[in-house]
């Protein structure tokens, strides 16, 4: 299962890259989604993998070993998945603002507009 | 020596008020500031008994002794002579340009530059540390560019500057690096110690390039070849910055840093033979080129070099006798090539030109200058009775007393000597001797505070030449034993009886003067020969590195800086996963050998899902089939979490994941459809670096898998969920308990993006901006 994870993993973060190398805003956004799904899935595959119910301390669980789910990447992940939220619902905006001001999603239309 | 500290920043607190008093002083003003200068002079002589009787003056102030670095200054006989060169000159130079920067507008900023210089060059041979001396050092490289480049409207002026300044920074650089290296071995960097290590530093392994690299310094700084070329540029300064720095005092700084240094890193074969040749080639090639000038300035920065080059060559040889003779001609130069610039700069303003064909016969005109300028260039000529004749002779007498190469340094010498004699006779004979001519108006008489400087040098020149045994005693003899103790007196005359020595002068003399007879015809062919044959220029080749060099630099930034987003991107990512790939390669072995566990059926699924609908929102074209499959791909994913008991992430991620699409759903009616930007080449180029960059990722997943990390922090917080926090949901429990400051962090993010979002989408756009 850690290999399949590992190679959907590196897929994810192809897709990611190749839609950032795009011209298209929307595009861009699209990677930075896919980066951050992509980093989710790393840290909790890094953290090892274990099938079963989630644990609660109250089920008299005094140590990792015992329990084998480890709650801290969790703790991570978390964390960051609502940071990666912000960051996405900045981005839509700042994409939204950027048609509007500029009438292109062209990236390459930035620097030839600095050129004029 | 405290004394001394304050009379440097005296100096330097007068250069900061020159201007003003230049504005409001009016006539009496520079006469002031060569006033400060004279007194430091006398002040410094003050000293001369004292350090004669053979005592040296140490301070200093603790800076980073760690580092050998420290604010030290060192009065011996060496500092001594050099320091007294440059307030005594500073003293002419200052009353001689306070005529002759009348015209200027900026003269008030002419002065506070030329007091700055005089402050730097004090201080950088007054300099008891060799990090001190490179402070100074530089400060006088950036004063000497200001004062070349003081004519800023010129571009040939700016252009000289910039060259100058360039050379000697460069040369400035290297040397830094010799004094950090030489600190290294020695242990100290004070100059009062490094005199006494001077075997240590000999037999250093580092040596060579310790040496290569001060050489590089000095040699810059004093005009040697093949660096010359920038002083014959640098006399687009005004006459007076010329007098002072490009003859009398800053390129006599590279020689003063070989003086200082001779006893700790003198007398080795390398240093021999590299100096020797070095300065042997500069004196003959500066004499060379000063004979076919017809700029009378640029007749006397030719010489400057050749006399440089003589100086390098007599610390070279490195002899009793030489050293001695490396002193008494660096005075003697001083002293009348100060005077013959200065008397460049009068005639430049009372005629008009500097142009040898057009002018002569000024001795009508100007009397006193005339006879001030004839002296200096039989000093120069090395005629008696001037100083000039004894400091030939010795350097004569030096070479004599070289077994092996002083036969061709002898011949070298007897060359460049006839040169100076065939020059300073054409310089007397038709500029200051002969029928009067000039371009434009009749010369005026120059005004006094121009003649003085010329006159008393000249003076000076003439009765030390008469008196040499009180100037050795009391002035050029400390000098000399601060370089090599072991000499006892010396004994300067001049007259020496007849012996080989007198031979060379009289044929040295013999054809000097029949060159001088030859002097039109001669310098016809020259200047024919230096024009069409050698059509290599050092500056103009200097020129053409620098210009080769913006043009590459400009290349470079623009391929690298290219302004699209995507080609940024593409080189980060590239970078960093060839770099990441050569680390992991080595660790592959590893990876290979970990167990894994088995995939149930129904992960497959989901993790087909994620895979086919990646692959969907990637390709697709519609926008909306694009945005529905990335968010399939955070469903499969949140099934995933919840597969392996992460509920509360899978909860989060599904809440966001929904928020997203629904935003999303609001902005992208607004947007336009996509539209293919790039070609097919570039996409496949797009998906090779996608592949190296996930190819990689997927190597540092399996990496990760066998780490074996740290359960303590773990731990922790499941041992002290319950009884420190009071909670059983334990991922709840550290976001909201243990780490609830990050997490505070966390909700500040989001609600500065919250305020980013409503700012941009109740933003009215300014008209004209939109399109």
């Amino acid at each position: 299962m850690e290999v399949l994870l590992a190679i959907v993993i590196g897929l994810l973060y192809a897709a990611g890259v190749y839609l950032l190398l795009r011209r298209s805003i929307v595009k861009l956004i699209l990677g930075i989604m896919f980066f951050s799904h992509a980093t989710n899935l790393l840290i909790f595959v890094a953290g090892g993998l274990h099938k079963g119910k989630p644990q609660f301390a109250s089920d008299g669980l005094t140590a990792v070993s015992a329990n084998p789910t480890d709650p801290l990447p969790q703790a991570l992940i978390l964390t960051a998945i609502v940071i990666g939220f912000g960051i996405t619902a900045f981005f839509l905006a700042l994409m939204y603002r950027f048609y509007q001001a500029t009438g292109t999603e062209d990236l390459d239309e930035l620097k030839e507009g600095e050129n004029k | 020596m405290t004394g001394i500290l304050i009379y440097l920043i005296i100096l330097l607190i007068t250069a900061f008020l020159s201007p003003y008093l230049i504005r409001k002083g009016g006539k009496i003003a520079p006469w002031l500031l060569g006033m400060v200068s004279a007194g430091g002079f006398a002040y410094l002589l003050g000293f001369a008994g004292f350090i004669a009787d053979g005592n040296s003056l140490n301070y200093t102030i603790e800076w980073l002794p760690e580092l050998y670095l420290n604010f030290s200054l060192y009065l011996d006989g060496l500092s001594l002579f050099f320091a007294l060169l440059v307030t005594g000159m500073g003293a002419l130079v200052l009353v001689f340009s306070g005529n002759y920067m009348k015209p200027y507008a900026m003269k008030h900023r002419f002065f506070f530059l030329i007091l700055l210089f005089e402050f730097a060059m004090l201080a950088l041979v007054l300099s008891g540390n060799l990090f001190t001396l490179f402070i100074f050092w530089e400060l006088t490289s950036v004063s000497s560019f200001l004062l070349v480049g003081f004519n800023h409207e010129k571009p040939e002026a700016r252009n000289a500057a910039l060259q100058a300044l360039l050379i000697t920074v460069a040369g400035g650089l290297a040397m830094m690096a010799g004094f950090i290296m030489l600190g290294q071995i020695a242990g100290t960097l004070e100059i009062n110690q490094l005199l006494k290590s001077g075997d240590l530093i000999r037999n250093h392994p580092h040596y060579l390039p310790v040496l290569l690299l001060i050489l590089a310094g000095a040699f810059t700084k004093s005009a040697q070849f093949p660096f010359h070329f920038w002083l014959p540029g640098a006399m687009q300064a005004p006459s007076p910055v010329s007098a002072y720095l490009h003859s009398a005092t800053m390129v006599k700084a590279g020689i003063y840093l070989l003086m200082r240094l001779s006893p700790v890193m003198g007398g080795t074969p390398e240093w021999k033979y590299i100096l020797t040749i070095t300065g042997a080639v500069t004196m003959i090639l500066g004499g060379y080129f000063a004979y076919s000038q017809t700029d009378f300035k640029k007749v006397l920065a030719y010489t400057t070099i050749s006399a440089l080059g003589t100086l390098v060559l007599m610390l070279g040889i490195d002899t009793d006798i030489s050293i001695k003779a490396a002193i008494i001609f660096l005075l003697v130069h001083a002293l009348y090539k100060g005077a013959l610039f200065m008397i460049a700069g009068l005639i430049d303003k009372s005629v008009g030109s500097r142009d040898l064909r057009k002018i002569g016969g000024l001795n009508k005109v100007m009397p006193v200058a005339a006879l001030a300028a004839i002296i200096s260039l039989l000093s120069m000529a090395g005629l008696p009775p001037m100083i000039g004749f004894i400091g030939k002779e010795l350097i004569y007498e030096a070479k004599f007393a070289l077994p092996d190469i002083g036969n061709l340094l002898l011949i070298a010498g007897v060359l460049t000597n006839v040169i100076m004699v065939a020059i300073s006779l054409a310089l007397i004979f038709n500029l200051f001797l002969g029928p009067l001519k000039y371009p434009g108006e009749r010369p005026t008489r120059p005004a006094f505070a121009l003649r003085v400087g010329p006159s008393l040098l000249a003076g000076i020149s003439l009765i030390f030449g008469l008196f040499p045994a009180r100037v050795a005693d009391f002035l050029l003899s400390p000098a000399i034993k601060s370089i090599r103790p072991s000499i006892d007196s010396i004994k300067l005359s001049l007259w020496h009886g007849f012996n080989e020595v007198l031979l060379v002068s009289f044929i040295t003399v013999a054809a000097g003067v029949i060159l001088f007879l030859l002097y039109r015809k001669v310098n016809h062919i020259l200047t024919h020969f230096n024009n069409e044959v050698i059509t290599f220029r050092f500056a103009d080749a200097f020129n053409k590195i620098l210009n080769g060099f913006l043009f590459l630099t400009k290349r470079k930034t623009s391929f690298i800086q290219s302004g699209y987003q995507r080609f940024y991107l593409m080189a980060i990512f590239i970078m960093t996963s060839v770099l990441a790939w050569y680390q992991l390669i080595f660790t592959w072995p590893e990876i290979e050998n970990v167990s894994f566990s088995q995939p149930a059926i129904y992960e497959f699924v989901i993790l087909l899902l994620i895979v086919s609908s990646a692959m969907v929102a990637v390709f697709v074209r519609s926008r909306l089939a694009a945005i529905l499959s990335l968010g399939s791909v955070g469903y499969g994913i949140g099934l995933l979490f919840i597969v392996y008991g992460a509920i509360d992430v899978a909860i989060t991620l599904m809440l966001a994941e929904t928020l997203v699409l629904v935003l999303f759903m609001v902005v992208i009616y607004h947007l336009p459809k996509f539209t293919e930007f790039s070609s097919k080449a570039s996409r496949l180029r797009d998906g090779a670096i996608a592949l190296l960059v996930g190819s990689f990722m997927t190597g540092l997943v399996l990496k990760a898998g066998q780490l074996n990390l740290n359960p303590k922090i773990s731990d922790f917080y499941v041992e002290n969920a319950l009884p420190l926090a009071h909670g059983s949901n334990i991922v709840n429990v550290i976001l909201v308990d243990f780490r609830a400051l990050d997490t505070l962090g966390e909700i500040t993010v989001l609600v500065i993006a919250a305020i980013g979002v409503v700012a941009l989408l109740k933003l009215k756009t300014k008209k004209g901006s939109a399109t």
